[in-house]
């Protein structure tokens, strides 16, 4: 299926949100994950699964003020 | 000073963003001395690993307050504050969530509409306010214990474009504790905010970009204590006329 994943087109092989870190290479253990604009928790992803067209936010830490 | 229980010595907060280098960011960090830093959430690249930048913040021992920077919507500004307690292990949020893209400046509606959503998620909130006291009042009223005023618009380094309205935040909310964010340049512009009788000052870019940031650190911090304790004392009443300090009793007639 093809998803968007920080607003970049990936065509996938995975079901869920956890297998598609593994596939796009997200290894980070810093990461926090959304689908479609909602927070989904680390102990979540296993059971998100995902659908065509989602929106996937993976995001690590950064400066900031 | 406490922040939701938390007890805190220092009463700046420093931001940790545009420093010149991660080693000049941790050396500032060390030079004034602050407990609180903030920090943000961006979007990682596949192969990244931002948990660099996370490990070099903790060996600083300080406290995280992540940001919700950048965000102009409330679902923007909520689902960023539950990302960032995740990989920050901390409930403290610095909530923004801005309004004008030029300005900067606080969409004060849907702030209180998300301090109230964080708030009953079990977040401690610290809101990036104007000096409003109603605004003030309701986030409050959300579940909010500190209130953030800002100085002048982030990044400007204008110093207090409002001190009256801060002045009137005090009167207004005198055990809430303040802490003015953003618009700090100066060292005299933390000062100002000190006795003025906020609690603490947030800055970033003031000691970032500097020439010697590293100084500036120091330098904002000798300000921020020097201006807390010409608070503390009480300065004397402004005069429209001058007043002689100088006895006039007794004074020569030498013409």
């Amino acid at each position: 299926m093809i998803i968007s994943v920080n607003a970049e087109r990936h065509e996938i092989q995975s079901t869920t949100l956890e297998q598609t870190l593994v596939e796009l290479g997200f290894h980070s253990p810093a990461l926090a994950t959304a689908v479609n604009g909602s927070f989904v928790s680390r102990a979540k992803r296993g059971e998100t699964q995902l659908n065509d067209g989602d929106r996937i936010e993976i995001l690590a830490p950064m400066q900031g003020g | 000073m406490e922040f939701y229980g938390t007890p805190l010595t220092s009463r700046l907060l420093l931001g940790t963003a545009q420093y010149p280098s991660p080693r000049v960011l941790c050396d500032a960090i060390a030079a004034c001395e602050t407990e609180v830093i903030t920090v943000s959430l961006r979007r990682e690249t596949a192969g990244g690993d931002g948990s660099e930048f996370w490990q070099l913040l903790r060996q600083t021992g300080t406290r995280i307050l992540p940001n919700t920077a950048g965000c102009h919507t409330v679902q923007e500004a909520v689902t960023t504050a539950q990302m960032a307690r995740e990989i920050f292990a901390t409930d403290w949020i610095k909530l923004e969530v801005i309004g004008h893209a030029d300005s900067l400046q606080p969409d004060i509606f849907g702030l209180v509409e998300a301090a109230r959503i964080l708030s009953q998620d079990g977040f401690k909130v610290f809101p990036y306010t104007t000096e409003d006291l109603v605004v003030g009042e309701r986030l409050l009223q959300a579940g909010c214990e500190v209130l953030m005023p800002w100085g002048a618009p982030i990044g400007s380094g204008q110093g207090l474009r409002n001190p009256d309205g801060l002045r009137a935040m005090r009167a207004h909310f005198p055990q809430v504790p303040l802490i003015v964010d953003a618009g700090i340049g100066r060292p005299s512009d933390a000062a100002q905010a000190m006795e003025l009788g906020m609690d603490a000052v947030l800055l970033n870019t003031a000691v970032a970009k500097a020439g010697d940031p590293i100084a500036m650190a120091r330098a904002m911090s000798g300000a921020i204590k020097a201006g807390r304790q010409g608070y503390q004392a009480q300065p004397m009443p402004r005069r429209d006329m001058a007043v002689p300090s100088t006895p006039v009793l007794g004074l020569a007639e030498l013409t």
